[in-house]
């Protein structure tokens, strides 16, 4: 995994992504995972023909990039963010604490869980940004607490209802689709708002291959998400049973 | 006011979905009757799953919008079951797009959708993106358009149409040939063979390198196609091609089409395209003084 940047003006929002060629292999959407407005970040996994040739290109080397594309997270104020992630979804969100931190009277609770502590995405980073409270939960213990990040959630979701907290609230999550169904799940529970960031096959980016519509809406997810409040999402019948693949066919998760 | 029947079907307007834009699955394409088509096409089915080329597939310009999708789709068992949901779920006529690499393909997959709960059946001889793949491209020769047609018709009662190229000179030929070879319709046109290059990079966008071209640039062309076609044959003609406006489709009427397909509308003027189309349509219809479209259907040729 490695953070590419790239000296274009993007004037992007996390939660967006780009779609990103390389002539000759393929062009495939990446999650914007930082924008200071001179230059911005895709923080990429080497898996595929794509990466690999993107790892092998050095410093000056060039790609194509369009967008931004998408919807991205509300970015409020007055609020206290709680945002929970897995794997990759660590980057965009970590993009977006920073963006709401520098906003007026926002906090961040940073949720961030993996298999274990060598695992664990993005957790350097994530420390050197101030003012967030980082929680770690890692499924053997080896770091932070022990079992999965969507029980730290609920453990402050719970705190949230004792206490009355009067504060608004924003959950927002990124990671393998089924710990975000968790998320939605405690979010429902608790009567929370809540956004997700949804990752189905992409080809176009612009609504009109329609590989990316979703079932029962028959919306694409590439144009009027990727980002998608709860209300939308519970109404996604496919949402953590399957997705589809780049012919179209179904592809069922796997249950955790 | 829209009210269209064709072949026996009635259509609350002549606005139908195209197929390779949206359409892959049962949702995708209620979604597109929600947002105010008549009726909707399919993505054209194959025998076995398809994933399709590499991206770029699809880029999209000011004034036109080319691609390569290379016919992805999911099978025609799967897409089956999708037309299947469909039908539960929206009660709009449906059109079932299908290709293959011969005849004899064709043929069989038509007559898999024989209990399908498609009102038709749309056969794509066309697509400019795969012609690597299959050989001769089938849309240029008269003989191969009336092989298939021949074949397709004697294994499925249902009615069918047949989607031509506007890279055929001959267009009004092939479109004889299909109807005298038994074909229900004539669907007219598929994109038009193109390609664009990026002047950085020095080589074309497209993964594929060629692509079909649709939106605003092929509308003439397509128009001129049916035209031509319409001359040419008694069966009726789906326009299609470039169609982004409610007064593009109002021309194709007067050409000649009984029903519009419209697609790469919704990368111009958003998913609700259609709706904004028909309102068009019945705005210029109601200013000069036009009640139905079978009063100006074919118009142009007086």
């Amino acid at each position: 995994m490695s953070t590419f940047y790239f000296d274009h003006e993007l004037k992007s929002a996390p939660g967006q992504y780009v779609m990103l060629w390389i002539p000759g292999i393929d062009q495939k959407p990446f999650s914007i995972a930082d924008d200071d407005g001179a230059s911005f970040g895709l923080t990429i996994f080497r898996r595929g023909a794509l990466t690999e040739k993107l790892f092998e290109m050095g410093v000056g080397g060039r790609v194509g990039i369009s967008g931004s594309y998408g919807l991205g997270f509300s970015i409020n104020e007055n609020t206290r963010y709680i945002l929970v992630a897995g794997g990759y979804g660590a980057a965009p969100l970590a993009f977006l604490a920073t963006k709401v931190l520098a906003r007026k009277n926002n906090s961040v609770d940073f949720l961030i869980g993996a298999r274990s502590a060598d695992q664990l995405l993005y957790e350097e980073k994530l420390a050197n940004i101030s003012n967030l409270n980082l929680r770690v939960a890692t499924d053997d213990g080896s770091r932070g607490t022990r079992g999965f990040v969507t029980e730290i959630l609920e453990n402050i979701c719970k705190e949230i209802r004792a206490s009355g907290e009067k504060k608004e609230i924003l959950i927002a999550t990124c990671g393998p689709e089924m710990m975000e169904k968790k998320v939605l799940d405690i979010a429902n529970a608790y009567n929370l708002p809540c956004e997700i960031s949804l990752e189905r096959f992409m080809k176009c980016g612009v609504g009109v291959c329609g590989q990316c519509a979703v079932d029962p809406l028959g919306i694409c997810v590439c144009q009027t998400g990727p980002v998608l409040k709860k209300e939308i999402v519970n109404r996604i019948t496919e949402f953590g049973k399957y997705h589809r693949d780049k012919c179209g066919r179904k592809i069922f998760f796997n249950p955790h | 006011m829209l009210r269209t029947n064709f072949l026996g079907v009635d259509f609350d307007n002549p606005i139908v979905l195209a197929s390779g834009i949206l359409g892959l699955t049962a949702a995708s394409l209620k979604k597109a009757v929600d947002d105010g088509c008549g009726g909707v096409t399919g993505k054209s089915l194959s025998a076995e799953p398809r994933p399709g080329h590499p991206n770029p597939t699809m880029v999209g310009m000011e004034n036109y919008f080319i691609n390569a999708v290379g016919l992805s789709n999911p099978g025609i068992e799967e897409g089956i079951l999708e037309l299947k949901k469909y039908r539960e779920i929206c009660s709009a006529p449906i059109i079932a797009s299908i290709f293959a690499g011969s005849s004899e393909g064709f043929a069989t997959l038509a007559e898999k959708l024989e209990d399908s709960p498609s009102d038709f059946i749309e056969l794509n001889l066309s697509c400019p993106n795969v012609n690597l793949e299959f050989g001769k491209p089938f849309a240029y020769s008269v003989e191969a358009v009336e092989e298939i047609t021949k074949k397709t018709r004697a294994r499925t009662k249902k009615p069918f149409s047949v989607k031509l190229s506007p890279n055929a000179w001959n267009i009004a030929e092939l479109a004889k040939a299909a109807e005298a070879a038994g074909a229900d319709a004539i669907t007219a046109v598929n994109t038009v063979s193109g390609m664009m290059i990026d002047v950085r990079l020095r080589a074309p966008v497209l993964h594929n390198k060629q692509g079909g071209v649709s939106g605003p640039a092929l509308f003439p062309i397509a128009l001129k196609c049916v035209y031509d076609i319409y001359e040419a044959v008694k069966i009726p003609i789906i326009g299609t091609g470039g169609v982004t406006s409610g007064e593009d489709a109002l021309a194709m009427i007067m050409a000649g089409a009984s029903l519009v397909g419209v697609g790469t509308a919704v990368y111009y003027r958003g998913a609700d395209a259609f709706k904004k189309i028909t309102e068009e349509m019945e705005q210029i219809m109601n200013e000069e003084g036009i009640n139905t479209l079978a009063e100006i259907r074919g118009t142009a040729h007086a």
